[in-house]
């Protein structure tokens, strides 16, 4: 990888930092049981790592995603949990 | 017949600033920085520059405006002192970083509290470890003439960092001296227009300054560190292309005052070497053999060049206007740290003068070199007043 003067890069180029490692407690499951497709997590989402395309379809990118907890805080219909780091079910 | 014009050191250094084209520049008054960029600013209204100049609240925006219009690929071009070159001091690291050729003028002031307004060297020495540039000059002229290599060794492709252009406050942007600044088409032909290796383009788009994890960064740190070493090179070579281009000296890394044969030198930045230089021509006039090293180019710190000149000295005598409160001078530091472990071992002092403006006298520049020549001395005080009783010091 070329390291170009003053890390001048491609747009979108910060890509290649996974900054998931930084997670130190939980992540987010996303239920899928009651979402109204409201887009508010992906909205307040302070890394922009939130997707989804209609009810029951979000997802957070666990690359990037530091487990801050603020989408399930705001989930309107609590469609949102935090869970423990370990577990598989994320 | 005298060469020049009689000109106010500020209005020299503002008319040099247009010859050198900028297309932006962004300032905050401060003094003694303020009469530059009034000039300036007097400058593009009449219409007599075409740049923008933006006003803004403070020296960090000043510093994020000459930033972001840098990284579009322009030239530019900022000014300040002390404090305001402070609060500068988080986008100045920036700036280098991002490898923009900046260019700037730092008139030299002391650092509050408590406030003074006067010169010292304090302001531009904290900014030693940020990556630009810096270059000191003696007199008005000079400052003129480093401006204008600035950009060019700034600019050059093989160095692509900012620099810094240090004057002494009021000694020298308050002061009446003739200065020689040479013609438009003289400057366009030494200084080409800025060639960017990389700009902000909406159709050829890019991603700058951007984060660099523990894999990556201390990588970007060592790529300026080699470059710093290159850019002594860039340096001393712009120094030659002026020399032949206008027809008068410029010394590049430093200016030796009979240095050669001389067993006690002085190292010194700055204005000061003015006076200094009359003192050495007073000791040798009574037969002592000493010189005077005038350091111009302070960062890239010219180790090689410096021990090649003053490794026949027995005494080394670094008079300086700055102090690593806790610790010693900052050129003192680093003058050691040429000669640890080296073939060649002179003595070197350090010594701490004129802080707040304190004047620095004949008489103090004679006690120092003598006291150096008798002691190793390390951030000496010079020019205390002694009838001051100092709480917790004397009384």
């Amino acid at each position: 990888m070329k390291i170009t003067l003053g890390t001048v890069t491609h747009p979108g180029g910060s890509r290649v930092n996974k900054t998931g490692s930084w997670r130190t407690a939980s992540k987010p499951r996303f239920k899928h049981q009651a979402c109204v497709a409201c887009d508010v997590c992906a909205l307040v989402c302070p890394e922009g790592c939130i997707f989804g395309t209609g009810q029951n379809t979000y997802y957070a990118n666990e690359d990037y995603c530091k487990g801050c907890g603020i989408c399930a805080q705001v989930c309107p219909v609590h469609d949102i949990e935090m869970i423990p780091e370990a577990d598989e079910d994320g | 017949m005298v060469k020049g014009r009689m000109l106010q050191g500020a209005r020299a250094m503002a008319e040099m600033c247009a010859l050198c084209r900028p297309k932006v520049i962004s300032a905050y008054p401060i003094t003694p920085q303020t009469l530059i960029v009034e000039e300036l600013s007097q400058i593009v209204a009449d219409g007599d520059l075409e740049a923008e100049f933006i006003n803004v609240e403070g020296e960090h925006s000043a510093a994020s405006v000459v930033l972001g219009a840098a990284a579009v690929g322009v030239r530019v071009f900022t000014c300040s002192s002390s404090q305001g070159l402070l609060l500068m001091s988080e986008v100045i690291f920036n700036i280098a970083g991002m490898r923009l050729p900046v260019v700037m003028i730092c008139v030299n002031r002391s650092v509050s509290a408590p406030l003074n307004i006067w010169n010292d060297q304090q302001d531009s020495i904290i900014m030693r470890d940020s990556g630009w540039i810096q270059l000191y000059a003696e007199n008005n002229e000079e400052t003129c003439d480093l401006l204008l290599q600035a950009h060019k060794i700034a600019e050059d492709h093989r160095v692509m960092l900012p620099a810094m252009v240090c004057c002494d406050g009021y000694v020298l942007p308050h002061a009446y001296e003739i200065v020689d600044l040479p013609s438009q088409a003289e400057v366009d032909a030494f200084l080409p227009p800025y060639d960017p290796i990389y700009k902000l383009d909406i159709d050829n788009p890019t991603t700058m300054g951007a984060f660099a994890d523990p894999e990556k960064y201390m990588e970007t740190r060592y790529m300026i560190q080699e470059t710093m070493k290159k850019s002594l090179s860039v340096i001393e070579e712009v120094a030659r292309d002026f020399g032949s281009s206008f027809g008068r000296s410029s010394y590049g890394l430093f200016e030796k005052y009979r240095v050669d044969d001389a067993s006690t030198v002085v190292v010194a930045l700055g204005s000061m070497a003015g006076t200094i230089k009359d003192v050495v021509d007073e000791l040798r006039d009574q037969g002592e053999k000493v010189g005077i090293l005038r350091l111009i180019c302070y960062r890239p710190f010219p180790k090689e060049a410096l021990y090649e000149a003053l490794s026949a000295a027995e005494n080394i005598v670094i008079m300086e206007k700055d102090i690593s409160l806790g610790g010693s001078g900052a050129v003192a530091t680093d003058m050691r740290a040429v000669f640890y472990g080296r073939e060649a071992c002179p003595r070197i002092s350090g010594f701490i003068l004129g802080l707040g403006g304190r004047d620095i006298t004949v008489d103090d520049i004679k006690t120092t070199i003598s006291k150096a020549q008798h002691q190793v001395a390390d951030a000496d005080f010079v020019g205390l007043k002694e009838d001051l009783e100092l709480e917790g010091i004397n009384g």
